[in-house]
């Protein structure tokens, strides 16, 4: 094994690309449970915006405009889900986990003729002299645009939740539907909004993943991304930095291992393949052993359906 | 206008008929998206549900397809059926399965070439087993620690498929199989193959299971505490406890009891139908048998049901994709849309649709 072909600077590069997808779908799943709604689709919607996403930059050659329709798809289809469960009042778990398999099902039907080719380049942005740093330059001024995004999109979600009223309505409507209904809010408006939202999130991810990540359209892509996200949000106990920590530290184990795999470490790659999941698990093991901070920060009707009796 | 009015009682009728609207639904839909696909919708959905049972030019061959297909989907949708009533969310019957079919076919591998009537039933014992054990550790998470078993056992699904990538590359790679990434075939190995029982009928010995599955589930649902037990833990998790449910018992019997006739369905299938261990040997069974468990309303004769017409959709699946050549992933949307029309259609149960509100004062 040949440890020293493993660069920390491209670590470290590799690791911020590798994240980006499950922490935007991370961060769309966050304010989705804050209103009180657990959508256990994240797979599904991001492998939608993953297909959606590559077949779009593929037939207009923008990559632009494949991000925008993979968040439109990923909103597309989370409203399945919204409509079973907040006006047909369906179980929460097997809707969302409805939502996967028909997702996984549909993006193979949609992709099938894509397999195989190469999206529009999608290329890191160049500041004269700041990007060409030794070591900083890359680490800090030499990432793709979307990953700034995600970046300022997590400080954008920590405000609205903290900061504006709006953020106050939803997080309400999260701890206590019937308390939000009795003082006038539209209690499944703002769930729906919530939800869309999340599914534009997770089609972005899914859409950072073919377009960027891989860059290729295969089916099942997606590998449990989505399911590693859902993880994150109870990781970050629903706080919007605290994903990305979670998120980058299971980039972190991802690369890492891919990397030991290419450097030849001595064990059958399918074990270091186990490695994220494995981390994932122990994650959630330690979080929920903390029980008080749990309950501290888990919103209070957490998957409860709604029904307004008045 | 249209509302919802909330039934007194759950409406019994409703129970048995939203199945039913849901897979009618399921049909008008496919056959729409069939069309989309540029094939005639009627031929399509002849094709899947008709074709497979009464047309005599491939009924042969896929009627005994039918009971083969159906048993492991039945076998595990009983399992999650228990856990999903008691709010015990096993989603990673996937892994359980793969685990089953890799620690029971790993000692048939084992025992290889050691012929004894005492072979099959200790694999199928491994079987079980390695499926329990699976299961047990989001149990002995979730009992211990409190963690997410829905997240803990579908994170397991994806680390038993790398489990079973790795035995089939190294250990229980087969030396016959010119380097290729799988194990010794099952049928070569008299002791251990899960062979048909009667021929031409796919009647194998896990089929026979799985119909003692269903009966022994449907005591254990209706006549029996356990039954109650988690009937009452996913009504209401205060009132089971003061009904002296310990809920740490329930979840371990719940994912238990799951991942064993996950594991048993694994075991049966790679040493019958698949017939060696693979990469490829992972069909997604687990995943649609939690359609199947909700199809047939979590009760096992409605599973039972409900398993058989799932099979049927695999079946004739693959003869559309043969005939017509509509891609496989059509049928994966299928399944999918079914189990949104039956949560959809599952309102009507609790709810009756009534026209205005003016209804109230004529009363």
């Amino acid at each position: 094994m040949d440890l020293s072909s493993i660069s920390p600077v491209t670590l470290i590069v590799s690791l911020m690309a590798a994240s980006t997808p499950i922490l935007l779908a991370a961060l769309g799943e966050l304010v989705v449970e804050k209103s009180g709604v657990l959508n256990l689709g994240v797979e599904g919607m991001m492998i939608i915006g993953a297909v959606c996403g590559f077949i779009a930059a593929v037939t207009t050659g923008s990559p632009w405009l494949g991000f925008l329709f993979g968040a439109i798809c990923g909103a597309a289809v989370s409203m399945i889900f919204a409509v079973l469960t907040q006006y047909l009042m369906a179980n929460q778990v097997a809707s969302g986990l409805g939502l996967t398999m028909f997702g996984l099902g549909l993006a193979a039907l949609l992709g099938h003729s894509y397999t195989g080719i190469n999206p529009p380049s999608f290329s890191q942005i160049h500041i004269p002299v700041l990007s060409d740093l030794p070591v900083v330059g890359r680490i800090v001024f030499g990432h793709d645009p979307m990953i700034y995004f995600s970046l300022a999109l997590t400080f954008g979600i920590w405000y609205f939740l903290t900061r504006t009223r709006g953020g106050l309505v939803l997080r309400a409507v999260g701890e206590s539907h019937d308390a939000a209904h009795a003082l006038g809010y539209k209690v499944i408006r703002i769930r729906m909004l919530a939800i869309a939202f999340g599914g534009a999130c997770a089609g972005l991810g899914g859409a950072y993943l073919s377009l960027v990540r891989v860059p290729q359209w295969a089916e099942g892509m997606t590998a449990g991304a989505g399911w590693i996200a859902l993880a994150i949000v109870v990781f970050a106990s629903w706080k919007p930095g605290r994903a990305i920590i979670g998120a980058y530290l299971f980039g972190g184990v991802t690369v890492l291992q891919l990397n030991l795999q290419a450097a030849g470490l001595a064990i059958s790659p399918a074990y270091l393949s186990m490695t994220p999941y494995l981390a994932t698990i122990i994650v959630l093991v330690i979080m929920a052993s903390d029980k008080k901070r749990q309950s501290l920060n888990a919103p209070a009707s957490l998957g409860k359906t709604f029904f307004a009796s008045t | 206008m249209l509302r919802l009015e909330a039934r007194p009682e759950p409406s019994r009728a409703m129970v048995m008929l939203t199945p039913i609207i849901a897979v009618v639904a399921t049909m008008i839909a496919g056959g729409i998206l069939f069309a989309f696909l540029g094939n005639n919708p009627f031929t399509a959905i002849r094709i899947i549900f008709w074709d497979p049972l009464f047309n005599d030019m491939v009924a042969s061959y896929t009627r005994p397809q039918l009971l083969v297909k159906a048993a492991p989907l039945i076998l595990m949708a009983i399992g999650l059926s228990f856990g999903f009533r008691a709010n015990v969310w096993n989603i990673g019957a996937e892994g359980q399965f793969i685990m089953g079919a890799v620690i029971g076919g790993g000692t048939a591998l084992a025992l290889y070439p050691l012929e004894s009537p005492l072979v099959f039933p200790l694999i199928i014992i491994m079987g079980g087993l390695g499926g329990f054990l699976w299961a047990m550790i989001p149990a002995i998470l979730k009992i211990r620690f409190n963690a997410n078993e829905i997240l803990v056992s579908l994170m397991l699904v994806y680390v038993a498929a790398q489990f079973l990538a790795a035995m089939v590359t190294g250990p229980m790679k087969s030396p016959v199989g010119m380097g290729f990434p799988v194990s010794r075939n099952f049928n070569e190995y008299q002791s251990a193959f899960n062979a048909e029982l009667l021929s031409n009928t796919g009647l194998h010995f896990g089929v026979l299971v799985m119909m003692a599955v269903v009966v022994l589930g449907y005591i254990f649902l209706t006549r029996h505490i356990f039954g109650f037990q988690i009937r009452v833990s996913g009504q209401s998790a205060r009132a089971s406890k003061f009904a002296g449910v310990n809920p740490h018992t329930t979840v371990a019997l719940c994912l238990g009891i799951s991942g064993a006739l996950a594991g048993l369905a694994g075991l049966f299938e790679v040493t019958g139908p698949a017939g060696k261990l693979s990469t490829n040997f992972p069909l997604g069974y687990g995943f649609t048998a939690i359609i199947v468990a909700f199809l047939g309303r979590l009760h096992p004769v409605g599973i039972l049901l409900a398993g058989l017409l799932m099979a049927l959709t695999y079946i004739g699946g693959e003869l559309a994709q043969f005939q017509m050549s509509i891609p496989a992933a059509a049928i994966q949307v299928f399944q999918g849309m079914l189990l949104f029309f039956l949560l959809g259609v599952d309102i009507l149960v609790n709810f009756r649709l009534r026209w205005d509100t003016k209804s109230k004062e004529a009363h």
